[in-house]
């Protein structure tokens, strides 16, 4: 294909420029997120009654479209890269809320209870215990927060030349060269994966006690103990 | 079975050359130590695990000749666990392999109602869901699951290893009693010796590698153990727990310090010189044990009086709980009652010994279980 | 706050409920290609995740399909397969079904995979058939992971079917890009709403089927 790596110059920038542009605007947002994730999560893990309607509330959040949002919030941010990245930063906190309360739920009460019984208090067994357990939860949220936001970037262009890597997808129409469409979506998807390669090359570090490979099946407790809703349904 | 092996394609060997010939009508215990081989032994059974050699006949016929779902529905299979599904009610789990067979759903469910009352679960359970039961209740449906197309066959895989100590002594007299009616061929593994001891007509001990260490009834593993390995795996007390299998009927009773709470002053001489007296009241009941000295005709129960612990019945329970009878009462005799608990005389731990030495004496045991056992044991194996 | 006050002026302007542009028509456009999209996209992850999932073989094949589809970016695929083979339904399909597909065959794989094996064991001594184990064993106790990974997959198509309007077709993004263009914010937002209501009845409609569909024994109570 010819051409392919020759940017039009209405982009103002070059190739590698639109990468570190891209990336910019896809992962600052999954960082706000995550920022805004943790402290709300444990909130939900701390209040039970939080969580049904946080997922809620949420949930409908992440169903607006993203052009839409863009569109609204021209008028307060303009044609901005800020413009972008605010809505980026709320689907992340989306997929990452739950994800988290999740992953601090599913540390064993046996684990809490050995661990407060050590002398921990609360601040350290979170930071301590409970955060490090649900390591492997909250790096999933994060692969598919930062895919997902990778991908919205592109959005972008359509208000404006926001969209980094997206803005090549405009201009393959306006100039008919689906060449600049192929280079859009490959290096989109290429960027991703390497992301995606990073994330699980961190959950690796975090977590030196996971078995590697083939994962075993979780094994229902030895005995049960006697229900305590039967007598009360 | 015969010379029956299974290799991994890892190499390892799970079941090494096992020749069994397991009883029909009767608990056979498949007994060792992790990692024998022992469940690999009972998968090869209904094919769960195919063996790499060797052939297993089921009535003189190959279990290879028929399809395998066939030969599975044939068998009752129970794990630990119990393995029940959790979105069906305790009767639609009951009632699975008669459905899968093909009758109809009334009477299925008919039939998983009639299995419920004999393992002893309450018809109000039916419509419940497992969760909903502790461990035990689960357990014993998995047996009436099992149990639910009247399989000949019956095949337990530790079924009562996770549940606690008392509710598993209950399900084993439970199985005991069960099997009494029945009279299915099972075959049980175990990785607990005790288990296997008490239920098994025929226990076979296997070793680390897979390879079948002595295969006898429980008296004779107790008294005649193969090799070290049998010994060790037993246990230190098997002398005291091969007394089970002995029964008390034989010994011999002395009525000479029993004495009823109203007795006479001439029915205290003839017991004089027994260091003991067994002070009963009028019907016979045991009250306890009281010293001879110092003691005046027609009171006897207003003195200081030794309990007399638990007495045992003669005929019904075996030497070792006439032992511990012994044992645990206060001077050292051992109170006979009959069926009603009323007092037929006192055995002393040097009779009890000296029965305990003349019995090793006869051989094999007069276990009342290896008495029971079916003339006709009919080969599952050639 | 004008937002609310934009969407007041949508809902009650009186023109946007009829005609081939009205609410109603623009509404049963989005959910027929919600539908299409879900349904070809659970074609593809249903059977593939309950099979992997019940013979625990080929976890790193779909988790490889999973991050390879979820990096593929949505609008990019869009604007590509119109550029190349022009407009229509196809270019809207791909990137819905790619999106909707990664949910659906990562739940499915994981519900399953992760069952208590006691059961499946127990059945299979029992003489069930593997059909008869991951149909009337498996299934119904992993059915309310599978639910929630249709769910979500059904929340992004709802969303991301907005992208058909940019190929010249309808639906409720039909306002949001006519608003962009038009420079007219109460369809854009009159727009979005529509599409976040849609979002709440998906919600609503995958709770129904969880309590209609789910055996009491499964949800615990």
């Amino acid at each position: 294909m010819n051409g392919f790596f020759d940017i039009p110059s209405d982009l103002d920038n070059t190739y590698f420029g639109l990468i570190g542009l891209h990336l910019r605007e896809a992962l600052l947002p999954v960082l706000a997120g995550l920022l805004a994730a943790l402290p709300l999560a444990q909130l939900c893990v701390r209040f039970r009654w939080l969580y049904p309607p946080v997922l809620g509330v949420t949930t409908v959040f992440y169903a607006i479209p993203s052009l839409a949002v863009f569109v609204v919030l021209i008028d307060y941010t303009g044609q901005t890269e800020l413009t972008v990245m605010i809505p980026l930063a709320v689907y992340s906190l989306v997929v990452l809320v739950p994800a988290i309360v999740d992953g601090v739920r599913s540390v064993p009460e046996e684990t809490l209870a050995a661990s407060t019984a050590m002398g921990f208090g609360p601040v350290r067994r979170y930071l301590q215990v409970q955060l490090p357990i649900a390591v492997p939860a909250i790096l999933a949220g994060l692969r598919v927060a930062v895919a997902s936001s990778i991908s919205l970037v592109s959005v972008g262009a359509l208000i404006g030349n926001q969209g980094a890597l997206g803005n090549l997808l405009a201009d393959a129409q306006k100039y008919g060269r689906p060449e600049l469409a192929v280079n859009s979506v490959l290096t989109t998807a290429v960027l991703a994966i390497l992301c995606d390669a990073v994330l699980v090359l961190v959950r690796n570090l975090l977590t030196p006690w996971m078995p590697r490979g083939r994962r075993q099946r979780p094994k229902e407790a030895a005995a049960r103990p006697e229900p305590q809703e039967a007598a009360a349904k | 079975m015969d010379s029956v092996t299974k290799r991994y394609p890892d190499g390892t060997v799970a079941v090494d050359r096992l020749s069994l010939e397991i009883p029909d009508r009767s608990i056979t215990v498949l007994v060792g130590p992790s990692g024998c081989g022992k469940t690999t032994t009972l998968r090869m059974i209904n094919r769960m695990v195919e063996p790499s050699e060797g052939t297993i006949l089921l009535d003189g016929e190959d279990l290879q000749r028929q399809p395998v779902t066939t030969l599975r529905r044939s068998m009752g299979y129970v794990i630990q666990n119990a393995g029940l599904f959790q979105h069906r009610t305790i009767l639609d789990n009951i009632a699975t392999v008669p459905r899968m067979l093909g009758r109809g759903k009334q009477k299925s469910r008919e039939r998983a109602a009639e299995l419920m009352e004999r393992v002893g679960l309450d018809a109000s359970l039916a419509k419940r869901y497992p969760y909903q039961l502790s461990g035990g209740q689960q357990q014993r449906v998995g047996v009436a699951r099992a149990l639910a197309a009247d399989p000949p066959v019956l095949l337990m895989d530790e079924p009562f290893s996770a549940v606690d100590p008392v509710v598993r002594k209950g399900l084993q007299d439970e199985l005991l009693r069960i099997q009494d009616e029945l009279g299915k061929t099972i075959v049980f593994v175990t990785h607990d010796i005790d288990e296997a001891i008490k239920l098994g007509t025929m226990v076979a001990v296997m070793r680390t590698g897979g390879r079948l260490a002595q295969f006898a009834p429980p008296a004779e593993l107790l008294s005649d153990p193969a090799d070290a390995f049998v010994e060790d795996f037993l246990g230190a007390d098997r002398g005291i727990r091969r007394l089970s299998f002995f029964s008390s009927a034989g010994l011999e009773l002395t009525r000479g310090p029993v004495v009823r709470a109203d007795a006479g002053a001439e029915r205290l001489a003839a017991a004089d010189g027994a260091p003991h007296l067994l002070v009963t009241d009028a019907d016979g009941r045991p009250l306890g044990w009281a010293e001879p000295r110092g003691l005046s005709a027609g009171d006897l129960a207003a003195g200081p009086l030794l309990s007399c612990g638990r007495p045992f019945v003669p005929g019904t329970d075996s030497l070792r709980a006439a032992l511990d009878c012994a044992v645990l009462s206060p001077t050292g005799w051992a109170v006979a009652v009959d069926a009603d608990g009323r007092v037929i005389g006192v055995v002393s731990q040097q009779t009890i010994g000296e029965a305990i030495r003349s019995a090793h004496g006869a051989g094999s045991p007069g276990d009342e279980r290896t008495a029971e056992e079916p003339a006709d044991v009919t080969k599952v194996a050639p | 706050m004008n937002v609310l006050n934009f969407v007041n002026a949508f809902f009650s302007d009186g023109a946007h409920w009829h005609g081939y542009d009205g609410i109603p028509t623009r509404l049963v456009e989005h959910v027929q290609y919600t539908l299409m999209a879900l349904g070809l996209a659970a074609a593809i992850g249903l059977p593939v995740g309950l099979l992997t999932g019940h013979t625990g073989r080929g976890g790193n094949a779909v988790a490889f399909v999973a991050t390879a589809a979820r990096a593929l970016p949505s609008f990019g695929l869009l604007v590509l397969i119109a550029v190349v083979v022009g407009i229509g339904l196809l270019p809207v399909m791909i990137p819905l079904v790619v999106l909707a597909v990664p949910p659906i065959l990562v739940t499915t794989y994981e519900a399953v995979r992760s069952l208590d094996p006691a059961p499946v064991d127990a059945a299979r001594g029992m003489g069930m058939t593997e059909t008869g184990i991951l149909f009337r064993v498996e299934l119904p106790v992993a059915l309310p992971l599978v639910l929630s990974g249709l769910r979500s997959a059904a929340i992004q198509v709802v969303s991301t079917a907005t992208i058909a309007a940019y190929v010249s077709l309808g639906g409720l993004g039909r306002y949001i890009i006519d608003g962009l263009y038009q420079r007219d914010y109460e369809k854009v937002v009159g727009g979005a709403a529509l599409v976040a209501l849609l979002a709440l009845v998906t919600l609503a409609v995958f709770w129904a089927a969880g309590r209609f569909v789910v055996s009491p024994g499964v949800r615990r109570r």
